[in-house]
């Protein structure tokens, strides 16, 4: 069966973009090949370990979950947003380097789009709070304690730690 | 499985080191922020499947679907019909193109025929059978779909032990037997111990369950097979190319240097990243045929099935005699090391658990029986902790169960056994030298840090309250063995023209005066590029900033020996003593052109900020820039001495001192640094559903002189969430027909951030007498939760009972606390003289 072909528009770390996707193209495959944005990775194929993970107009997704068509007229954001080669690490991924919260790095893209959304969305942020909202990124490398540390450490900045 | 949701206890003993080092001052022992942290987090790495070449066609692997089957026929043309395939391989043609792989067992395990796809059967369920070169990933893997395969299913053998007995299906005809190899390893009188203990403890079955620590980047590589130039280009995340290059150049009948190894970032490996030599020997050969570059990056589900696990292990008949005191004077046991399909790395976990043979403990009288036996299950690769963790893991089964069986307290019959300070260097039974440690410092440490005593009164007061909860203590004393001796092959196969082992380094004054060093290593995580930096940094007088690192392998900067690679927890010694030697080389060298320029003798010289001065006399300077233009660019001014015998350009090689073992008598120096960690967990069972909830979690380990504590202390927070991971929630089964039961992330439980502890952590340094920098090898970490998370389950459901498996998920617990008579059927039993 041939694959159908489909064009999209839609905005990419704050600039405008556009594309052709196959019917079947993943949104992570989009990125990575169509974009070039490396950053974003691939860990799995049953969406479970979120090295995928990009914001999508607010919101931290799978993109090896979603069509890369579905993300017709979003705004995306992936880790190349957060700063660029050459510019000084946002404060997430200072954080993340003072706390060591990063060996592979190969989870780290997804991670800090995970971390960054939740750290966003939420008011006042419990330890167990960013624990659970760290469940769908999968580490193999820290433990993971030092990820929290750093998460909670830019809370705490931010006055959004909550005993 | 379980999520344990604890109340999380912080700790103040976290190191947090943040403050840059005051100019001069030395970095190592200095937590300094990694280097390659920066294009990491601003997803700048460059992992494998980042790479794109112009032409280039993608791998896709048709695998077996039956765990034995013979192979009737294999009907590639319905693939190769389709637009956009480039090219297909299948095992008959992978035969007739390449020699099968070579063995370290020798015979006759050692006639096992393997090759990169399998020929006349497929002997594990998601074996690779052919494989599909084209256009795209969705082409290649359509076209995949359309091959067709022709299977005659064959009886299977799962069961470790049943796998050696006569009438179990032979999974490889030539080798005869099931049994790829076979070894006694004794030390001492244990028949006379058993006969002379006042009690002899027998458990009559241990089982080591099979697991991985799953890297999160699956295998990846390019391979350009360049027809011009008979090159064969691969950038792939294999960790130790050079072994990889042993069974590729064979069997693809190339030069070794033919073979261009490159890796940059990669994603984790865990011991699981060093047989891919079979997928990339397929890779090669589609891209020769083709004539184009190959790119294959393994799915999860086909990494889960079809590249390696960690080593399953039975044990029977244990027998373990013990003094009223409490002294354990050894043990009897034998081991079935189940290796699944093809041997590829083993036999060698036949020798490497005895570098560890007695654990932490003085035990004199010791006899193991191992065998590596051969089921129809995916092979095994060397999972971090490979072989000793499965070994350790027994010895701290022993030791428990000799406490609960003989009513000794656990924390007691460990000192009374352990090996003490003041006997380091310490030589075991079977000729190894543990080079350094307090292990007796480290158990109070630990168990200060998790408050032992405040937890044994809360057992006690739960356990009066009946409240439907219990609480468990449990500890683990391991063993991270590191820097290997090759010549420990010998034990195994006494052909094997291996011993010793080394690392290479290049370390070089650049064209402007800039310092860079090559590594032979290549790190998955492990921050080489930033320790190297602070090692190197301080010989030559400059930050670690200004020390470029290129790590990973590059087969061109020829900064590599034979061991090369990261494996085996030995960088601190092997890669930091190459980069130190190369960095020594070329100070000697600065200082010969400075010393002859200023007119002073060397040591009268100081290097600082990238500038040679005189002592005392500071206007009397070089910078780096003015040595390198000297020797680089301005040669004709140089006394032709001084310029014949400078190059800025130094390669050293590290080489351990080591002898070759004895395999007549199976002892030695197997390994050159003994790295030790304590481990105290608190559990909590909820009686009726056998919950389990890690409560607390402390960790003390010993490493010698620590170069970066924060990296030091990352290793140890990830190989314990691997072993908690491994003791609670991950496994890898299969059901009767060989279909593995835990093929994705949905099925195999890879703990996630709420599941895991925060550990508490803490370093005691006793510097090793026998590495360059006083450092240990320390990445493995020696499964001590697997040892910890058994002893505080056992410890909490009660006296008596025994925890023989390696991992306890819920109803495995709820077994164990509500029906003991089933849970420890095959428990333990005391005779008593
Ligand atoms: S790649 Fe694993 S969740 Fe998307
Ligand atoms: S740092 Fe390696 S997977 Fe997270």
């Amino acid at each position: 069966m041939a694959d159908s072909s489909h064009p999209i528009e839609l905005t990419v770390n704050g600039e405008p973009a556009e594309g052709v996707v196959l019917g079947r193209q993943l949104l992570v495959h989009f990125i990575r090949d169509t974009l070039g944005l490396r950053g974003t990775h691939i860990g799995c194929d049953s969406g479970n370990c979120g090295a995928c993970t990009v914001i999508v107009d607010g919101r931290a997704i799978k993109s090896c979950m979603q069509l890369a068509v579905q993300a017709d007229g979003s705004d995306l954001r992936t880790v190349e947003s957060l700063s660029a080669p050459g510019e000084e690490l946002d404060e997430l991924q200072g954080a993340f380097t003072k706390h060591h919260a990063l060996q592979c790095g190969y989870c780290t893209p997804g991670m800090l789009m995970s971390a960054t959304a939740l750290l966003d969305d939420a008011d006042a942020l419990t330890l167990d709070e960013i624990r659970r909202g760290l469940k769908g990124n999968i580490c193999r490398c820290t433990g993971y304690v030092n990820i929290v540390h750093a998460v909670e450490d830019v809370a705490e900045r931010r006055g959004k730690r909550s005993a | 499985m379980s999520i344990p949701t604890p109340t999380p206890t912080r700790t103040d003993e976290r190191i947090t080191t943040w403050t840059p080092p005051a100019p001069n001052a030395p970095s190592v022992g200095q937590s300094i922020p990694r280097k390659e942290d920066r294009r990491l987090l601003q997803g700048q790495g460059l992992f494998t499947d980042d790479l794109w070449m112009h032409r280039m066609g993608h791998v896709h692997f048709v695998r077996s679907p039956h765990a034995h089957a013979r192979i009737v026929d294999v009907d590639v043309s319905r693939a190769e019909a389709q637009p956009g395939v480039y090219a297909t391989l299948t095992g008959e043609e992978a035969r007739g193109l390449t020699d099968r792989y070579p063995q370290i067992a020798p015979e006759p395990g050692g006639s096992m025929k393997d090759w990169c796809l399998a020929v006349g059967k497929a002997r594990f369920a998601g074996e690779p059978v052919a494989a599909v070169l084209a256009e795209t990933r969705e082409l290649a893997r359509d076209a995949a779909a359309l091959v067709e395969v022709e299977y005659e299913v064959l009886p299977v053998t799962l069961d470790g032990v049943a796998t050696t007995r006569p009438d179990a299906p032979l999974v490889h005809e030539e080798v005869g037997s099931n049994v790829g190899w076979k070894g006694v390893y004794e030390f001492g009188d244990v028949d006379w111990a058993l006969e002379h203990a006042d009690h002899v403890v027998r458990i009559p079955h241990l089982h080591f369950h099979r697991f991985s620590s799953t890297p999160l980047e699956c295998n990846a590589a390019v391979v350009n097979w360049e027809q011009g130039t008979d090159t064969i280009h691969i950038l792939s995340n294999n960790q130790m190319p050079q072994f990889a290059a042993m069974y590729l150049a064979p069997a693809l009948g190339v030069r070794t240097d033919q073979l261009q190894f490159r890796s940059q970032d990669i994603g984790g490996a865990f011991g699981l990243k060093l047989t891919s030599y079979t997928n990339i020997t397929a890779v090669a050969l589609l891209s020769r045929k083709a004539n184009r570059p190959a790119k294959w990056t393994e799915y999860r589900s086909e990494h889960l099935v079809g590249s390696c696990h960690g080593n399953e292990r039975t044990f029977e008949g244990i027998e373990v005699p013990v003094m009223a005191d409490g002294q354990i004077l050894g043990f009897s046991a034998t081991a079935y090391d189940d290796v699944g399909a093809f041997m590829r790395y083993e036999p060698l976990g036949g020798v490497i658990f005895s570098q560890v043979l007695p654990g932490c403990y003085r035990f004199q009288h010791l006899r193991v029986d191992y065998r590596t036996v051969i089921t129809n299950k995916t092979p095994v690769g060397p999972n971090r902790g490979y072989s000793r963790l499965q070994h350790l893991w027994m010895v701290e089964r022993i030791v428990d169960v000799v406490a609960s069986q003989l009513g000794l307290d656990p924390v007691a019959v460990r000192k009374r056994n352990y090996i003490s300070a003041d006997q380091f260097p310490y030589e075991t039974p079977n000729g190894c030298l543990y080079d350094s440690g307090d292990y007796h410092g480290a158990l109070d440490r630990v168990l200060e840090l998790v408050d032992y005593d405040g937890w044994r009164a809360r057992q006690a007061a739960l356990r009066a309250s009946g409240s439907g909860r219990r609480i468990g203590i449990g500890i683990g004393s391991t063993l991270d063995s590191g820097t290997s001796n090759f010549g420990q092959a010998r034990l195994i196969n006494r052909e094997l023209q291996y011993s010793g082992n080394g690392e290479a380094a290049i370390c070089k004054l650049d064209l402007g005066g800039e310092i860079s060093v090559a590594l032979g290593t290549v790190p998955q995580g492990q921050g080489h590029e930033t320790t190297t930096a602070q090692v190197v940094g301080d010989t030559l007088g400059v930050s670690p900033d200004e020390v470029r690192v290129l790590a990973g392998a590059d087969s061109a900067r020829n900064a590599y020996v034979a061991f090369s690679g990261t494996y085996a927890s030995q960088f601190a010694v092997t890669g930091i003593g190459a980069a130190l030697g190369a960095a020594r080389a070329l100070r000697e060298e600065i200082l010969m052109v400075a010393a002859s320029v200023l007119e002073a003798e060397p040591e009268e010289l100081t290097l600082v900020g990238a500038t040679v001065s005189v002592e005392g006399d500071e206007d009397r300077a070089m910078t780096f820039a003015q040595i390198a233009n000297l020797v680089y660019a301005n040669n004709g001014a140089m006394p032709p001495e001084l310029a014949d015998a400078v190059t800025l350009n130094r390669r050293f090689v590290y080489r351990p001192p080591f002898g070759v073992p004895d395999w007549r008598t199976k002892s030695g120096h197997l390994t050159l640094t003994y790295a030790s960690q304590f481990h105290a967990c608190v559990v909590e069972i909820e009686e009726e559903t056998g919950q389990t909830t890690v409560l607390d979690y402390a960790i003390v380990d010993e490493c010698g002189t620590p170069i970066n504590p924060q990296i030091v202390e990352g290793q140890v927070h990830g190989a314990a969430a691997h072993g908690v991971a491994a003791a609670l929630q991950e496994t890898l089964e299969y059901d009767e027909d060989g279909q593995l039961l835990n093929g994705t992330f949905w099925d195999y439980h890879v703990v996630s951030a709420p599941d895991t502890p925060l550990f508490k952590t803490d370093n005691l340094p006793r510097p090793s007498p026998f590495t360059p920098t006083g450092s240990k090898g320390m990445g493995e970490g020696g499964g001590g939760p697997l040892h910890a998370v058994c002893s505080a389950i056992q410890d909490a459901v009660g006296p008596g009972v025994v925890v023989t498996d390696s991992h306890n998920p819920t109803e495995r617990v709820w077994e164990l606390v509500n029906e003991p008579s089933v849970g420890a059927r095959e428990g333990a039993e005391v005779i008593s003289r």
